[in-house]
């Protein structure tokens, strides 16, 4: 069943076309790895489904709706939860209180648990419970991605994007968050960009592979890897 | 978690009550000087939430102040408003003139929307002399007679008796403190501080930064515009003195000197800078210079203000 | 006077009126578009330099040319060192944040305003015109010495220009205003830069603020307006943009100086301050969208 699709998405910096005329669509249930050299539009084009980038033309649709020109926090409330490559927690609240302000948006529907009770249930499952009064800026980074993590999961989501999350992290911690992103996929479906294609073949069903500010290849893991396209475009960059 | 809450509710209630037993152990001059103080407090926390919460800086609060001035004076001395109903007045007119503002100059931010404010404020100010006629400009005018006198059922409260305003200043400033207090402690006071520390990430969380800005906006010029109408009716003087820039620059500096971000810094900064300055101005009638280095110095060496370093330093829990 | 004759007349002041405005503004915007930072304090520095100005041609009653001159040369320059002062002391231990950079400027602004009104007192003070003398149109007379004030501001402008442009210094600046880490990388010491361009800047509005007291004498207060008006060219122009500026500037000058004698200068003032938060707030980039020089 289709969870997102993309129709003729692009998004264009001056005479620079980031994302060029993407044709895009999304299983419910899957893993889905984004992979391509850099700037190949791969931020781009996940900054579109997510609302941080204004697209300049084509349609996106997520369950039925059109949210091409729906706003960010919108999306949210849709079910789309982004987590930024750039680690982006509040640095100067505990975790505690940065995992309060997902639940708390998440809180509308009602709760059978209280507020403290469902943070740190969320932050058990990242495994930051121990941590939870400690102030977000002085967690080693490990951590603070997990952190980041954690706030895109408390959102609940339909579809969480996750946008270089393995970047810096320690091998350990790695093995750790492939654990965490297969346990998710039974509530979520998961976009993951990543550079790191060990993580790419472990947990993707399906990888898209851009250049350009185009879908260069799509497939099943052992696809991507024989396809001539694909070995050109890395290999020559 | 639930401790430190209590902690902080009896710290606002002690407070409250410290205020209140102060009016018996001060002598008489001071009576009048404490409910100043309290009153303009109000207008410190009304800055201090967009300010040290939501991290707006706005350098236009004196219009909004001002709203409340005039809208309690003016309705009181044209249109004959008894005090509350020319105080609820004062009060509409700085929300809707909030709203206004914020529905526009929320557009903006840093920067840009420090000078939109201070512009606004300008025009605001200088329609105050531009209108002379109705608003007496700068010399202003003095209300009397009904518009000091509260008719509460049988009991009539004069509005120049020492003791009455004394209280009423409390009444008016316990009513702020603890609805600051409440707000900041809410869900909504949690997104505040959220998009004053990652507006993005808030963003991208779900929630609509515009509207929690506007939100705060609205509260700020509410609580702001009932410290002016307050001003207006205990003190009986309305001029435009009270819109011009060092209105609103005031707050900013008593936010900055009691802790920015605190709800009981504003109370500290503003009675600490009354008494600074009724200290200097025995000596010099230029007390815009003390104001003026205070601020260099606070942002220089002290930037987190009386109770801001507190916190820091010994007690975490200070809403 | 019947109507063109007073246009005429409102458009001599307007242009006058135009020129000092580009100078002080022209100081605004270079410390905004290097150092990006907004300096309240502005307007103290063109009241400075009209103070200043007083008590130096003070200092040789004999010759009001004389003392004109010894103040054209002296006020700038001890504007300058109040400005190195205010920078080393303060902005530069800020880091030019820029929102502490306000509130620290408008504590600068207290501070020098109200010094001056301790140690001058707060009665306008005339100063003598270097030259008296009067053109003569067919509709009316006209005070020479305004139009000196235009030579004399258009020559300033025009040597500001030449050093930015064309000498090495003028290059260190500008490359330091496009790209500050890359002139870091090319030992272009940053800091040093930024007190050189403060320091200009207040020369600039000083230097406003000698050719106007002639006509408009030395008060405590002068520097508002001009601040004010600074500002609203700063922005209309576009901040970061001194091609902007100058044209915003004979635009502003040129208006103002029309309303204010056809209008209430009260009601022009409104108007002015309206326009300014209304273009920030839907055209931030200026009315006149350069790219940044």
């Amino acid at each position: 069943m289709t969870l997102l699709t993309t129709r003729g998405l692009s998004r264009h910096f001056g005479g620079l076309k980031a994302v060029d005329c993407v044709d895009f669509t999304l299983e419910r249930g899957e893993i889905r790895a984004i992979i391509g050299p850099n700037g190949a539009g791969k931020t781009t084009l996940v900054g579109m489904i997510c609302g941080r980038v204004v697209p300049s033309a084509g349609r996106i649709a997520f369950e039925d709706h059109d949210i091409t020109h729906l706003s960010a926090w919108r999306r949210v409330a849709l079910g789309i939860a982004y987590t930024f490559q750039i680690t982006s927690v509040f640095a100067n609240l505990s975790c505690f209180d940065n995992v309060a302000l997902a639940v708390q948006r998440h809180a509308t529907n009602g709760l059978h648990r209280s507020l403290a009770d469902e943070v740190m249930q969320q932050l058990d499952r990242v495994g930051l419970r121990h941590r939870a009064d400690v102030i977000a800026a002085t967690l080693p980074y490990g951590h603070q991605r997990l952190l980041e993590l954690a706030l895109g999961l408390a959102l609940q989501p339909k579809l969480l994007i996750l946008d270089e999350p393995t970047q810096g992290l320690s091998d350990a911690e790695i093995a750790g968050f492939c654990g965490l992103v297969r346990a998710v996929t039974s509530e979520a479906t998961v976009l993951l960009i990543e550079h790191n294609m060990p993580v790419v073949m472990e947990l993707a069903h399906r990888i898209t592979v851009m250049e350009n500010g185009r879908i260069l290849a799509e497939g099943l893991p052992d696809e991507i890897r024989a396809d001539r396209d694909v070995q050109r475009a890395y290999l020559g960059a | 978690m639930h401790s430190e809450d209590r902690r902080a509710l009896l710290l606002h209630l002690v407070t409250l009550a410290g205020l209140f037993a102060l009016q018996f152990l001060l002598p008489a001059y001071h009576h009048t000087n404490f409910a100043r103080i309290m009153v303009l407090a109000c207008y410190a926390m009304g800055y201090n939430l967009l300010m040290g919460y939501v991290g707006l800086l706005s350098l236009g609060h004196a219009m909004l102040f001002v709203a409340g001035l005039y809208g309690a004076g003016l309705s009181a001395e044209h249109l004959g408003f008894g005090p509350l109903t020319a105080f609820v007045t004062g009060v509409v007119a700085g929300s809707v003139l909030s709203f206004a503002v914020g529905m526009i100059a929320l557009r903006t931010s840093g920067v840009a929307f420090m000078i939109v404010t201070l512009m606004f404020s300008q025009a605001v100010f200088l329609s105050t002399l531009y209108f002379s006629g109705l608003t007496g400009g700068d010399e202003g005018f003095v209300l009397q007679g009904a518009a000091r006198r509260i008719h509460a059922g049988s009991i009539i409260l004069d509005l120049s008796n020492r003791t009455t305003r004394y209280n009423l200043a409390l009444l008016l400033f316990s009513i702020c403190l603890m609805a600051s207090f409440a707000l900041v402690r809410s869900s909504a006071g949690r997104v505040f501080i959220a998009i004053r520390e990652n507006e993005e990430r808030t963003v991208m969380l779900g929630y609509d930064s515009f509207r929690y800005k506007l939100l705060a906006t609205v509260l700020s010029g509410t609580m702001s515009a009932a410290s002016g109408a307050a001003y207006a009716l205990l003190f009986a003087y309305v001029g435009s003195t009270f819109a011009s820039i060092q209105y609103s620059i005031l707050p900013l500096l008593w936010v900055l000197l009691g802790g920015v971000g605190t709800t009981l810094g504003p109370l500290f900064g503003t009675a600490a800078m009354f008494y600074l300055i009724d200290f200097t101005s025995d000596y010099t009638s230029s007390y815009l210079l003390f104001v003026g280095l205070a601020l260099v110095l606070i942002v220089l060496l002290f930037p987190q203000g009386i109770l801001g370093t507190v916190r820091a330093k010994a007690a975490p829990w200070l809403p | 006077m019947t109507f063109g004759p007073h246009l005429f007349l409102a458009l001599l002041e307007g242009t006058v009126a135009a020129f000092v405005l580009a100078l002080t503004a022209l100081g605004l915007s270079l410390v905004f578009g290097v150092m990006r930072i907004v300096n309240v304090a502005h307007g103290e520095f063109f009241m400075l330099g009209a103070v200043f100005a007083s008590a130096f041609s003070s200092l040789i009653p004999a010759s009001p040319a004389l003392g004109f001159i010894l103040a054209l040369i002296a006020s700038p320059l001890a504007v300058g060192v109040i400005a190195l002062l205010a920078d080393r002391l303060v902005l530069r231990r800020l880091h030019y944040q820029p929102e502490a950079t306000i509130v620290a400027t408008i504590g600068l602004l207290y501070i020098i305003q109200q010094s001056v009104l301790s140690l001058y007192g707060p009665y306008a003070r005339p100063v003598p015109a270097p030259i008296e003398f009067r053109v003569q149109f067919p509709w009316f007379g006209y005070s020479g010495y305004k139009l000196v004030v235009i030579a004399a501001a258009g020559f300033l402008l025009a040597a500001t220009w030449y050093v930015l442009m064309r000498t090495r210094i003028g290059l260190v600046m500008r490359a330091t205003q496009f790209d500050r880490e890359t002139a870091q990388a090319f030992a272009i010491p940053v800091e040093r830069v930024y007190s050189m361009i403060f320091a200009l800047g207040a020369m600039l509005a000083a230097g406003a603020g000698v050719l106007i007291v002639p006509i408009q004498q030395a008060h405590y207060l002068m520097g508002l307006d001009p601040l004010l008006l600074s500002f609203i060219t700063v922005i209309v122009g576009g901040l970061g943009s001194l091609r902007g500026t100058i044209v915003a500037a004979f635009l502003i000058g040129i208006s103002d100086g029309i309303i204010s004698v056809f209008f209430s200068p009260t009601l022009a003032k409104i108007i002015a301050t309206l326009f300014v938060a209304l273009v920030l707030v839907f055209r931030p980039s200026g009315l006149f969208a350069q790219a940044r020089n």
